[in-house]
Order: C-alpha cells, then sequence, then structure tokens
C-alpha cells in the first residue's frame, strides 16, 4: 500500500467540497450530514499526480441514490483538478442514523422531516410533528416515500409527515 | 472450506433475493392501498439492494471480469439456486405477504448465524442486510395477524396462502452440499424458524402447522425449479438478452 500525503489543509479543502454535496432524494441534508462519507485518503497531493481515495456507504443496501452520489462526488474533484479518482463503497461497518450529525438532524426538521430519536427506534404513534411540536401524532406506515423513512400524521396541526427512521 | 461452496452459497443469497424481489415488483401500482404499495416495493427495493451485495461479491470470488450484471442477467433457469419459495406466483396479497413472512423469518435467522461465520463479506453483508430485513419481519407478520385474525374472507385466504406455500418451506432447511461445506446449521434455523411461525399462526389464529406431515418441495437450491421460474426469468432477462451490454 502507497503511503498516504497528510496534508490536512488539502483533505479539508475536500470534505469542504464534499459539504456541498447534497443528497439527490433529502435536498436539505449533505452528504456529509447522512454521514455516508467514511474517509477521504490523499495518495498524491494535487500538487503531484493528484490521486484521491474516497469511501463511502450507503443508507441502505438498495438505496438508489448511491450511483448518483458517486457520480457527483467524481464531478466535483474532477472539477478541482484530481486526474486519478477512487470511489469505494463498503459494507461494513454498516450505516447508522447514530452517524448523522448535530446540524443535519437540525435541517431535516426545519425541512418538515422528524429526525431519528433513539426513544423512538421503532417507529410509533406519538413522534412530535416537526410542523407543531405536538407529540400527538399516529403512525400511518412503516414504510415512506424513501428506504429511510416511516410515515405519520399529526392528530393536532393533520399535516402528514415523515420521520427519518432509526437505523 | 472450498471457494466453489462459498461461490455456490453467495449465488443462492443472490438469486433468492433476486427472485423474491422481482416478484414483490410486480405489486408497484397495483398494491391495495397506497401506503401498502410503498411498504412493499420498499422492501422489494431492500431486496435488490441485498442481491446486488451478493452478486458483486460472487463476481469478485468468480474473478476473470466476472460482473453482477453478468450473474444475474445471463444464467440460464437450472443455474439459478433461489429457494423455491421465492418463485411462487404472487396470488393474491395474503399470499404475497405470507411468502414475505416465511422468507424474512428464515432471513432473520440465517443472516444471525453468517454474523459470526468464518466469511468476513458475507457477515458484513449479514449485518447490514439484518437491519432491513427486521423491518420485513415486523410488517409483514403483522399482516399475516391482521388478516388471519380479520373477517371470514380474510381469514380463508391466509388459510389458503398457506395451504399454498407451506410445501415450500421445508427446503429452506435441507442443507446443499455447499451449505453443509461451509457449517451452516439449518436445524438450528429449522428449530427457531418454527418457533416464530408457530407463535404467529396462533397469534393470527391460524391452525399450528407442521413441517413432517406435509410433502416438502425441494430442488430450487441445486437448480430444480418449479415452471414459474422460467417465465420470471424471461421477463428479468429479456432487455438485456435483446441488448447485450446495454445501459441507461
Amino acid at each position: 500500500m502507497k503511503a498516504l500525503v497528510t496534508d490536512p489543509n488539502e483533505i479539508q479543502e475536500c470534505y469542504a467540497l464534499l459539504a456541498t454535496i447534497h443528497d439527490p432524494e433529502i435536498p436539505v441534508l449533505s452528504i456529509l450530514d447522512l454521514g455516508i462519507v467514511r474517509n477521504i485518503e490523499l495518495l498524491h497531493s494535487l500538487q503531484t499526480e493528484g490521486h484521491i481515495r474516497v469511501t463511502i456507504t450507503a443508507t441502505y443496501t438498495g438505496c438508489p441514490a448511491m450511483d448518483t452520489i458517486a457520480a457527483l462526488i467524481r464531478m466535483e474533484l474532477l472539477k478541482k483538478g484530481y486526474k486519478t479518482i477512487e470511489i469505494i463503497s463498503a459494507i461494513a461497518p454498516a450505516w447508522t442514523t447514530d452517524w448523522m450529525s448535530q446540524e443535519g438532524k437540525e435541517k431535516l426538521k426545519a425541512y418538515g422531516i422528524a429526525p431519528p430519536d433513539k426513544r423512538f427506534a421503532i417507529p410509533v404513534d406519538g413522534i412530535e410533528c416537526p410542523q407543531c411540536g405536538s407529540s400527538n401524532t399516529r403512525l400511518l406506515s412503516e414504510f415512506g416515500s424513501t428506504a429511510c423513512k416511516s410515515l405519520l400524521q399529526c392528530n393536532n396541526c393533520a399535516e402528514p409527515f415523515d420521520y427519518f427512521k432509526c437505523h | 472450506m472450498t471457494n466453489a461452496s462459498l461461490i455456490d452459497f453467495t449465488l443462492y443469497l443472490a438469486d433468492s433475493t433476486l427472485v423474491l424481489g422481482q416478484r414483490n415488483g410486480d405489486w408497484c401500482g397495483h398494491g391495495p392501498v397506497l401506503e401498502q404499495d410503498i411498504a412493499i416495493t420498499n422492501v422489494t427495493l431492500d431486496l435488490i439492494g441485498q442481491s446486488r451485495s451478493f452478486y458483486q461479491y460472487a463476481a469478485k470470488l468468480i474473478g476473470n471480469g466476472c460482473t453482477e450484471d453478468q450473474l444475474a442477467y445471463w444464467r440460464n433457469e437450472r443455474e439459478f439456486k433461489n429457494a423455491l419459495l421465492c418463485e411462487r406466483p404472487n396470488g393474491d396479497w395474503a399470499q404475497t405477504i405470507l411468502r414475505q413472512t416465511f422468507f424474512s423469518f428464515y432471513q432473520r435467522e440465517l443472516f444471525t448465524q453468517l454474523l459470526h461465520g468464518a466469511d468476513t463479506t458475507l457477515s458484513a453483508i449479514a449485518e447490514k442486510s439484518l437491519k432491513e430485513v427486521r423491518y420485513h419481519c415486523r410488517w409483514s407478520s403483522e399482516w399475516v395477524c391482521r388478516l388471519g385474525d380479520g373477517t371470514q374472507e380474510s381469514h380463508e385466504r391466509m388459510l389458503a396462502a398457506v395451504e399454498n406455500l407451506w410445501p415450500y418451506v421445508g427446503e429452506l432447511f435441507e442443507p446443499a452440499p455447499y451449505e453443509k461445506a461451509l457449517q451452516i446449521d439449518t436445524d438450528a434455523i429449522k428449530i427457531n424458524w418454527m418457533d416464530a411461525i408457530s407463535a404467529l399462526f396462533a397469534e393470527a389464529t391460524l391452525p399450528p402447522a407442521s413441517l413432517t406431515t406435509t410433502f416438502m418441495q425441494t430442488g430450487g437450491k441445486n437448480g430444480q425449479h418449479t415452471e414459474a421460474l422460467g417465465y420470471l426469468l424471461a421477463e428479468l432477462q429479456y432487455v438485456q438478452r435483446s441488448y447485450p451490454g446495454c445501459e441507461w
């Protein structure tokens, strides 16, 4: 295995770049907020051969957004000037909502999606409505508009809403 | 452990999840209500995702430039190793749901065993998939109760589903040569599976079922299928067979 270049500034810039890429299905979240970027390794810095390796992991095995996300990462790094870009899709350790950033959870809530909450490991009635904050809610379906969400409705304000499941 | 056994077992897992996913996918746009249409297609998405992980691993083990697409689209019926249960037709909602319950409960036991197995890639895929399988078990078994302990009509339909599908569950616990080589403990899976199903049937007011009083169909694990699989593969593989290597 080749020795890695340890240039914290350059790696930091790459993270900042990836923070501008958003999940195509939940556009309010960046791929860093979601915790699917697991590692960035610099094999040759931008000044030399520009070789970089990014490890990502899927939220759910069948997540249809993964191919798009990998393509978006490649595009951004190409624009930045990297010549060799490896994108590795790792299976283990398995992705968990524990990796979602606090900022990401707040963005979700502001967007109208109830963020994952340890108290509700299994989707149930009573998950707080992201619109009005009421706990007087009911579960409509454990499966929602994407694999990672459940569907609820608020009895207080009557708005239906998604809950990002603990996973 | 031989590499050939590991490849065969990985293909068994890949084919079973692909074929069941393809079956469930037929419900897209036809679910009894919108929420359940979305639920069954979400389950399908997970199954196809799992099958891709297994096919990718099998392709890597086979080497020589083999790809997941070649394995899914260019193998014939006799080469598919999926469990017979997975290829059985959808029937009505009761039959689809019961098939899913039987398979998800089986996956839960098998994947739990793989977590502690010798092969680290299979352990990793199992760990990731189990998170999904637990949702599938919960959702599908709730439906078995709802229909079994529902109206007379729904109860009768669930009874008919049990009668149709039961002869295909025994195969899950009959070890294929590759399972024996990998020391998969199908007896342990059978005991846990049967306990869970017995408890579910009791809750769903369905009569107790026995694995020993029904003649069990076997063969899928070794490529001998019911006639249903050929039609399914013809549809699944049509585009790649007609336009080899096409992409969009």
